[in-house]
């Protein structure tokens, strides 16, 4: 499983649309071999056939979509977006904080999704990962150093 | 008693829910069986309750379960509150 490594996270990253926003996020995956590209479009398809249902908290959102859709390994990939994205959401508009989740069916996802819940349950910790400069306050956040 | 935690997928988001969920109702001593389900599977399965997003619960307004709307997945205390306005302990 790969979890907010280094290379799956991008800071300020400028986005317009929903969709280039989703994408940004599920590149990230993409260029570490962790889903096939085909995937990312199948997230930004689900968006737009499930409406924002994945916009999960103020500012959060977890664009995903089935692993049959691509997914090689369990992973995290994290975007702060440069300006926030109205992504229809009722509650939760607009969104600054993209994580692309590579669902897959084995052991490891549910692990994946258990290190995304503790990060995202703190308030505290979601309020820092809106202020970080770089990676490395990243890690402290997440407790890894 | 039975409960669906509801995404368009089945895959992460409704798992989230279920995890918090799941961890509310233990934390209030409730026994029920929690499973997370995509949005086209849980308007075929029976259930006591179903736990989903603002978004998903207009399409679950004819699904005979009770339909509890979570509108932040992370909020512990809103998930509380949904929880004991709707599901007597």
């Amino acid at each position: 499983m790969k979890f907010l490594e280094e290379k799956l996270v991008a800071l300020d990253i400028p986005a317009e649309t929903p969709e280039a926003a989703i994408k940004a996020a599920g590149d990230l995956l993409v260029a570490s071999d962790l889903v096939e590209s085909g995937y990312v479009e199948a997230m930004v398809e689900s968006y737009r056939e499930n409406g924002p249902y994945f916009v999960l908290a103020p500012q959060i959102a977890l664009p995903h979509a089935r692993p049959e859709d691509g997914v090689k390994e369990a992973s995290v990939a994290f975007v702060r977006l440069k300006d926030p994205v109205v992504f229809g959401s009722a509650a939760n508009d607009p969104v600054s904080l993209v994580f692309a989740l590579g669902a897959s069916t084995s052991d490891e996802h549910l692990l994946v999704m258990k290190e995304l819940v503790m990060l995202l349950n703190n308030p505290e910790k979601v309020e820092r990962l809106k202020n970080i400069n770089s990676y490395e306050e990243l890690k402290i956040v997440l407790g890894r150093n | 008693m039975k409960i669906l935690c509801v995404c368009g997928l089945g895959q992460g988001t409704s798992l989230i829910l279920r995890m918090n969920v799941e961890q509310a109702l233990g934390e209030k001593g409730i026994m029920a069986d929690v499973e997370h389900i995509d949005l086209s599977s849980a308007t075929s399965m029976s259930a006591d309750y179903i736990i989903t997003s603002n978004e998903l619960a207009e399409s679950l307004q004819d699904h005979p379960a009770k339909v509890i709307i979570v509108n932040n997945y992370f909020d512990m205390d809103e998930i509380n509150a949904a929880i004991e306005n709707n599901i007597p302990a």
